[in-house]
């Protein structure tokens, strides 16, 4: 549907403010080419700077990330569950930097945005014409009573991929037959919100094989998920009696935890798990915070067209720290607004007005080898927020060859994301 | 699934505060929508939920179509005696809904 939108008063003013801008800036270009600084390098951050680089290959673009090598998120249930080594989820930046991006391995530790620097955690000072922000999410450790960092050493959360993924599936390799696997997951907004689901899928496909008395419970601070019915349809298909999820409106909300006994409270009810993966709720990565980027969600406010922060300005938030509207913090969505962040600022430095973005996004859910289903979306900004103009999710009446056909595009689609950013 | 959850602490300490949380399954609906065929959906809620104590009353909520689905109600009071706590909701369309837990005092 193609909908024609008229300019409005604040259009055009947005529309002078970049012109007034452009001529702002014009000092600090005639003594070199912009300088954008990239901050996270994950797959909003990685493909936001090779994007930025291929549109206009005089841009100075640096990124700046601590981690030397990447460990990506999706498909790191498989690795939970056995069936795929962490080794297969982990990419280096050496293609990025080969881009002729600056590949800086530090944290980024103070952000001055009157000055337009970044200090980072060695002590030296950067400055850019333009931030783009891409941290990701933190875990909030003050947010459940009982969760905080030294109990997720032992009730892992597992929710940023790499010890913590370990961690999850030694505990589940040790656990004796017959245990209880519980899994507490917050309420939204969350990062990868079915990837829960298909968590406690893959945990029972491991099981069933090798400890078949097992159970698993959800514990769930939401009444309904994505791809609910076709979550439903697979447990009952697949792991009959193993999987039980106590919603929200049946107390299944976690109120409290104990890593000393391995215990997890609800409102209504208390559970000792043998393996316990508690998902905290989360919020921007704490960059966002100290840039004063994020609101008293813990998220970032942008505009949805240019991605520009509505608190700080030069500065551009993408990926799961945004707060995106109908848009899920998923992988696939933080690569497509990369891409649409670095078309946004090559624009506004040309002193053309933005192009409204239309994003992308897939969400493929593996609920066994040869067993999966997605959900794709296409999101564009309506009044002032991303809403889905067109989603796509796979029937839930569905012969086992679509099921293994999507599986194997699941694969294709991670070869690809993975490529766009690190490849 | 039981439509109502509580939970009242089975032991408590003469004189001290205790919390009791109650959940009741329920669709709230306000009576303020319509289908797409233009009919009101009719009104259907809880509109009163009681405790009592041992027989007597301590607490009571009176709820208005403003109340979101499955209203969850937790209050606190003072335990005095062992004894018996009786929850009752009551709302549109003939519903009744009760349940009860006893508490120790020591």
């Amino acid at each position: 549907m193609a909908v024609t939108r008229h300019p409005t008063r604040r259009d055009v003013v947005r529309g002078a403010a970049v012109v007034a801008a452009a001529a702002l800036a014009r000092p600090s270009l005639a003594q070199g080419a912009p300088r954008i600084a990239v901050i996270g390098g994950g797959f909003g951050g990685a493909v936001c700077a090779r994007a930025l680089r291929r549109l206009d290959a005089k841009l100075q673009v640096t990124l700046i990330e601590p981690n030397k090598t990447f460990t990506a998120c999706p498909f790191s249930n498989e690795v939970i569950a056995g069936l795929r080594e962490l080794s297969a989820q982990q990419f280096t930046y050496d293609k990025v930097a080969a881009d002729g991006i600056t590949v800086v391995a530090q944290a980024a530790a103070k952000i001055d945005a009157q000055a337009r620097t970044i200090t980072l955690s060695d002590g030296t000072t950067l400055s850019y014409d333009r931030l783009v922000l891409a941290p990701g999410i933190d875990m909030r450790f003050d947010a459940l009573p009982g969760y905080d960092e030294a109990a997720a050493e032992r009730m892992p959360h597992a929710w940023k991929a790499g010890a913590q993924t370990l961690l999850l599936r030694r505990q589940l390799e040790a656990m004796d037959d017959g245990g209880l696997v519980v899994i507490a997951v917050p309420a939204a907004p969350l990062r990868c919100p079915p990837a829960p689901y298909e968590r406690a899928s893959l945990i029972a496909h491991y099981l069933k094989a090798t400890k078949p008395k097992s159970k698993i419970l959800v514990l769930d601070a939401k009444d309904n998920y994505s791809q609910q019915k076709l979550f439903e349809r697979a447990w009952a298909d697949l792991y009959p009696g193993m999987i039980e999820r106590i919603a929200l409106s049946q107390g299944g909300r976690v109120t409290s935890v104990d890593s000393a006994t391995n215990e997890i409270i609800t409102d209504f009810g208390n559970y000792t798990a043998a393996v316990a993966n508690v998902i905290p709720p989360q919020r921007a990565g704490r960059i966002a915070e100290i840039a004063g980027a994020a609101d008293h969600t813990g998220w970032c406010p942008i505009d949805p067209v240019s991605f520009a922060s509505k608190l700080v300005p030069n500065i551009h938030v993408i990926g799961d720290a945004a707060i995106a509207g109908g848009i899920p913090k998923s992988a696939s969505a933080a690569a497509a607004q990369g891409r649409a962040c670095a078309a946004a600022i090559v624009n506004a430095l040309a002193g053309k007005a933005p192009e409204t973005p239309r994003l992308d996004g897939a969400c493929y859910n593996t609920v066994a080898p040869g067993y999966a289903f997605s959900l794709k979306g296409i999101y564009q900004p309506r009044e002032d927020q991303y809403a889905e103009a067109e989603v796509t999710t796979s029937p839930v009446d569905a012969p086992r060859e679509v099921r293994e056909r999507e599986a194997d595009q699941a694969l294709d689609w991670f070869r690809a994301i993975t490529g766009d950013a690190f490849g | 699934m039981p439509s109502a959850l509580i939970n009242v602490p089975a032991k408590a300490k003469r004189g001290s505060v205790i919390e009791i949380k109650t959940l009741m399954s329920h669709i709230m609906e306000t009576g303020y929508r319509h289908t797409a065929s233009g009919d009101v959906v009719p009104r259907d809620i809880i509109t009163s939920f009681t405790c009592r104590f041992n027989g007597t009353e301590i607490f009571r909520a009176d709820l208005y179509p403003a109340i979101a689905a499955n209203p969850f109600i937790t209050f606190f009071t003072t335990v005095t005696e062992s004894g018996k706590f009786e929850f009752e909701w009551i709302g549109d369309k003939g519903f009744s809904e009760t349940a009860q837990a006893s508490i120790t005092v020591e």
